[in-house]
């Protein structure tokens, strides 16, 4: 099991072990965390599981995609760490991961 | 008098559970019209993610949004559904004689003894961005689509957004607005290079302005635009203005249908699940807008959904008319209406 950690706007801390393989949206949503909506389900087509991925961490996990940046454009308070959370595969590498959840979703 | 379009049932919303209650209500012979706020059929599969596969229709392992909504138009096609895209039914009204009068958005009337919700998630409408106060100017000086280009004559205008719907409302209006400024988080569009190449082009001629970066305030009086504030790679800037276009796609809303005296759980529909029907009698909801104890928002729920309700809607369009069970491989009679009897 890989650890992540979403902080919630309120600074809540959700730890939670997550599966290989799963998107970073799905472990989300499964422990109810708030402020991740992901209504289109993971499809890379609403940009309502954003996230701000935790500077520690932003080289390994990554830069969106083309797609994913066009999907970018529609979330609120976009910054250099922002990605969607559902574009986010749970590896080994991402053990410990902190992602921040903005303040709203669109 | 307005021209009243008649039909046996009227269907909201043209997504795949939409277009497949064509086909259970075609085989009982039943009429049906469909109206969507979209300009073409598919609902979520088309708008969303028409490239996507989806694993889990029975019969196909694996098939792209798009190709579900094509193969059922292709079995629709034999029942001869009209449909009237481009529109949001405004409101719906029970007749003295049983059934519906339903109007759109752009007042056109339908009359049908058979009113199916299958909406989904909602309307698709314009999304508001994220700007705190926008409220207050939307309608007056801050709009989501242009409807008549010289309501935008000798304005400074700000477009937001990196879509063909910004791009292109920045080239059309430049010749129109005292002046443009573009606005999109990042110098790379999602629009057509074309159309992309031609705003660069005038923007080098200093025709219009482009601006990497987010509308993050909103000044003014009384719906009244003044100026934007800009957050870019450089800091704020401030920008005068008198019009604002946002372009930031589309959200879905349960719009004008919390309004028609259904009874509401949390923005879903309760249903029975024997006919799938509201709890106004011969209103019946199928598909993600329904709700009922164990619902899964499931294509495959969907579409048995619309087999149950037929049954229900045939006793309504047809009183007294004997229902007969059968089975499309075996009868001739279902055959003859799919065109495909020996």
């Amino acid at each position: 099991m890989t650890k992540l950690t979403f902080i919630a706007h309120d600074g809540t801390h959700f730890d939670v072990d997550a599966e290989n393989g799963s998107t970073v949206m799905e472990n989300a949503i499964r422990n109810a965390v708030p402020g991740i909506e992901a209504e289109c389900g993971g499809a890379c087509a609403c940009a309502t599981c954003h996230v701000y991925v935790d500077e520690a961490w932003t080289a390994e996990v990554g830069e969106p995609e083309a797609m994913e940046e066009d999907m970018l454009d529609f979330a609120y308070d976009v910054q250099p760490n922002s990605r969607l959370s559902c574009q986010i595969k749970v590896r080994d590498a991402l053990d410990g991961l902190v992602v921040r959840v903005p303040a709203r979703q669109g | 008098m307005t021209d009243i379009t008649r039909t046996d049932v009227l269907i909201v919303g043209a997504g795949p559970i939409g277009l497949f209650a064509v086909f259970e209500l075609g085989l009982f012979d039943m009429k049906c019209h469909l109206i969507d706020i979209l300009d073409r059929p598919g609902g979520q599969c088309a708008e969303l993610y028409p490239e996507k596969p989806i694993y889990d229709i029975p019969g196909w392992p694996s098939i792209s949004a798009q190709g579900l909504v094509d193969r059922l138009l292709e079995q629709i096609a034999p029942f001869k559904p009209d449909f009237t895209f481009n529109r949001m039914v405004s409101s719906l009204e029970k007749l003295e004689d049983g059934s519906f009068r339903v109007i759109t958005d752009e007042n056109e009337v339908f009359e049908a003894k058979v009113v199916v919700i299958a909406a989904g998630g909602g309307s698709f409408q314009p999304k508001r961005p994220p700007i705190p106060g926008i409220e207050l100017y939307e309608g007056k000086s801050v709009f989501y689509s242009v409807r008549r280009m010289e309501e935008f004559r000798g304005h400074d205008l700000i477009i937001v957004g990196g879509g063909d719907s910004a791009l292109d409302w920045t080239l059309n209006l430049q010749p129109v607005a005292k002046s443009v400024t573009l606005v999109h988080r990042r110098p790379e569009f999602r629009a057509a290079p074309d159309s992309v190449n031609k705003m660069y082009a005038m923007q080098e001629m200093k025709e219009l302005d482009f601006q990497v970066g987010q509308v993050t305030g909103l000044s003014g009086a009384d719906g009244q635009l003044s100026s934007a504030t800009i957050k870019g790679p450089s800091g704020d800037i401030e920008v005068p203005c008198t019009r604002m276009l946002p372009f930031f796609g589309l959200t879905m809303k349960l719009g004008p249908i919390a309004e028609w005296g259904l009874n509401l759980h949390e923005n879903m529909i309760p249903v029975d699940t024997e006919k799938f029907q509201t709890s106004v009698p011969g209103i019946f909801a199928v598909g993600d807008i329904n709700w009922y104890p164990g619902k899964l928002k499931l294509i495959l729920s969907g579409f048995h959904e619309v087999a149950l309700m037929a049954q229900a809607a045939k006793r309504i369009v047809s009183p007294g008319e004997r229902i007969v069970f059968q089975y499309t491989t075996s009868s001739t009679s279902l055959q003859k209406k799919l065109g495909v009897a020996g």
